[in-house]
């Protein structure tokens, strides 16, 4: 069997994802094009994603998005062997935009049709950098929509199980809310990273949510962090105090980079399992995964973590995942599949 | 020609493959339409294959393709809009947009001026005028009815058509026509003359009439910098 090229739709908040993945008859993957259109400015003002601005942005953004897909690859449309679109979880609005194109795009162009999961997507862009998973992998997803850790046994075809989640707020959401508590631009994670490199993280106990010996094990929870954040700033604006920003943020990425990569590592060495992919945009922040290279060095883990790039929210990542069910002989979408906002991790694909 | 109409602008999903020929009125070969307002992204794609399937044509085939692009609901008007952007950029045909009113307009045709008024929820609705001849004199627009109804001696419209004409007959004070949604040959109709001239397709741009609904954050400013 001759390679296949696999065309994949990202639009479930933000960004307008197209990418194209060439799919070896050994299962191997390339990456020849990843285009994003985001509308993250025009949801700053906003202090966080405004559904309808986003919806509306992804309409403009479809066209031309893939049309620089195809540029970048060189590829014609016409030598499309499939096409996968996130089908959820994600913003109804947004989603539903994506999913009509690519049903439209593979109606006319007659081709098979795979409404498949973000966040799987998110494990899935790890493959394009790293290469196939390992037969058990943990991953650790995190960003501005979602906190988990899954279990991927058999490939990401096969079973993925969600064994922690975040009760409340996702991290990056965390992040968001502190930067807007500090004054800093929206989305809150780089300017939070870059003002924490000059501060101490031991400066503030800030509090590690759900480590209690009676709490869920592998469950996240962020919103305490957050309020007890404004409560230290308040108290210290009340004080008359000059406000540590520096100290603040490091402090509190500590607590954020703490809680997540001891209960990943926890979860890998409790399941036996020894390898852990931590992808999603808040992968990209530096004290997350250099406490996460400690941590896993320390406890024999290899540790995976694809480019920023990849990380975020993007086509490249729900193509490399259409391979990999394509590759699996998963059959096809209906084409009146719909879409999924609450979509659970563990559904892989919508037939 | 072989033309392909879609709206998603009302509760209906419509698609429907229409022949189109200079001096004559457009042809319906075949359609399917679907009166539910939260199925558009499910059948929109599913409805143009069963059309083009049972008028014995492919995509291939298509010359041209017209879409309302509203005024409407948001989520269900964008389906619409980039189902039909997404066809006419992997089939390479133009893809011409067209106001939902005017397409209604002239299913109605009734040859006296008319008001198109189509449900915009929250207790407004998406209105046009047409003058004896079918052509647009004002809108569209998006008004609560009561509004609307001081403004309608000053339109002259003798009659009016839509779901949001029947919700507020009442407010409106106008006999109704039946037409409540655009089809597929009054879609095509209010294309004709552009998509039979081969011109340049106007920019795909929704009728929103409305600005997302969006708040700044107030008190942003927690802490001073020193
Ligand atoms: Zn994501």
């Amino acid at each position: 069997m001759s390679d296949r090229l696999i065309l994949g739709i990202e639009s479930s908040c933000d960004e307008t994802g197209f990418g194209i993945v060439r799919l070896g008859p050994d299962g191997s993957l390339e990456l020849l094009a990843d285009e994003v259109a985001s509308s993250v400015e025009e949801h700053a003002r906003f202090g966080g994603v405004v559904p309808e601005v986003a919806s509306r942005a992804h309409l403009e953004a479809l066209v031309p998005t893939m049309r620089r897909a195809l540029d970048a690859s060189g590829v014609e449309l016409s030598q499309i062997h499939s096409i996968a679109v996130t089908a959820g979880p994600g913003l109804a609005g947004a989603l539903l935009v994506g999913v009509s194109a690519a049903k439209a795009y593979a109606a006319a162009l007659g081709k098979p049709l795979y409404g498949v999961n973000h966040l799987a997507g998110h494990v899935a862009a790890d493959t394009l950098q790293h290469g196939p998973l390992p037969q058990r992998c943990l991953a650790l997803l995190v960003s501005g929509g979602h906190s988990q850790l899954l279990l991927i046994e058999g490939g990401l075809a096969n079973s993925i199980t969600e064994i922690g989640s975040t009760v409340d707020d996702a991290a990056g959401e965390a992040y968001d809310k502190v930067a807007r508590l500090l004054d800093l631009p929206y989305p809150g994670g780089p300017p939070i990273d870059k003002l924490a490199k000059t501060g101490n993280g031991c400066a503030i106990a800030f509090p590690r949510g759900l480590t209690g010996p009676r709490d869920a094990k592998y469950d996240f929870s962020f919103s305490g962090l957050k309020t007890s954040v404004a409560r230290w700033v308040e108290r210290a604006e009340q004080a008359g105090e000059e406000i540590p920003l520096a100290d603040v943020a490091a402090s509190f990425q500590e607590a954020v980079a703490d809680v997540l990569t001891a209960k990943a590592i926890r979860a890998a060495k409790d399941l036996d399992v020894d390898t852990l992919v931590i992808s999603g945009g808040v992968a990209a922040n530096s004290r997350l995964s250099g406490l996460a290279a400690e941590r896993c060095a320390e406890n024999g883990i290899e540790l995976r973590v694809p480019r920023p790039r990849l990380c975020t929210d993007n086509g490249a990542m729900i193509a490399a995942l259409g391979a990999h069910l394509v590759h699996a002989g998963a059959k096809p979408s209906s084409m009146d599949i719909s879409t999924t906002p609450g979509l659970p991790v563990g559904t892989v694909q919508i037939l | 020609m072989l033309v392909l109409a879609v709206d998603t602008a009302t509760p209906a999903v419509t698609a429907g493959v229409v022949e189109l020929a200079p001096d004559s009125p457009p042809r319906l070969l075949a359609k399917r339409v679907t009166l539910n307002a939260k199925a558009h992204g499910e059948l929109l794609t599913p409805h143009i294959s069963d059309s083009l399937e049972e008028a014995g044509k492919t995509y291939a085939d298509l010359d041209a393709i017209v879409v309302g692009a509203g005024p409407g609901p948001f989520t269900g008007l964008r389906v619409g809009l980039a189902t039909a952007a997404a066809l006419g950029q992997a089939l390479n045909r133009p893809v011409y947009p067209v106001a939902t009113t005017d397409a209604i307009a002239k299913d109605a045709a009734s040859g006296r001026p008319l008001l198109v008024a189509t449900d915009a929820r929250r207790k407004e609705v998406y209105w046009a005028a047409y003058d004896a001849a079918g052509r647009r004199t004002d809108g569209p627009h998006v008004e609560r009815p009561q509004d609307l109804a001081e403004k309608l001696p000053k339109l002259g419209v003798h009659h009016a058509t839509g779901e949001g004409a029947e919700i507020y007959q009442e407010i409106l004070g106008l006999d109704l026509l039946g037409v409540k949604h655009p089809s597929p040959e009054g879609l095509v109709a209010a294309a004709a003359a552009e998509v039979l001239a081969k011109a340049r397709p106007a920019a795909l741009t929704p009728l929103y009439l409305r600005r997302p609904d969006a708040v700044e954050p107030t008190g942003r400013k927690r802490v001073t910098r020193a």
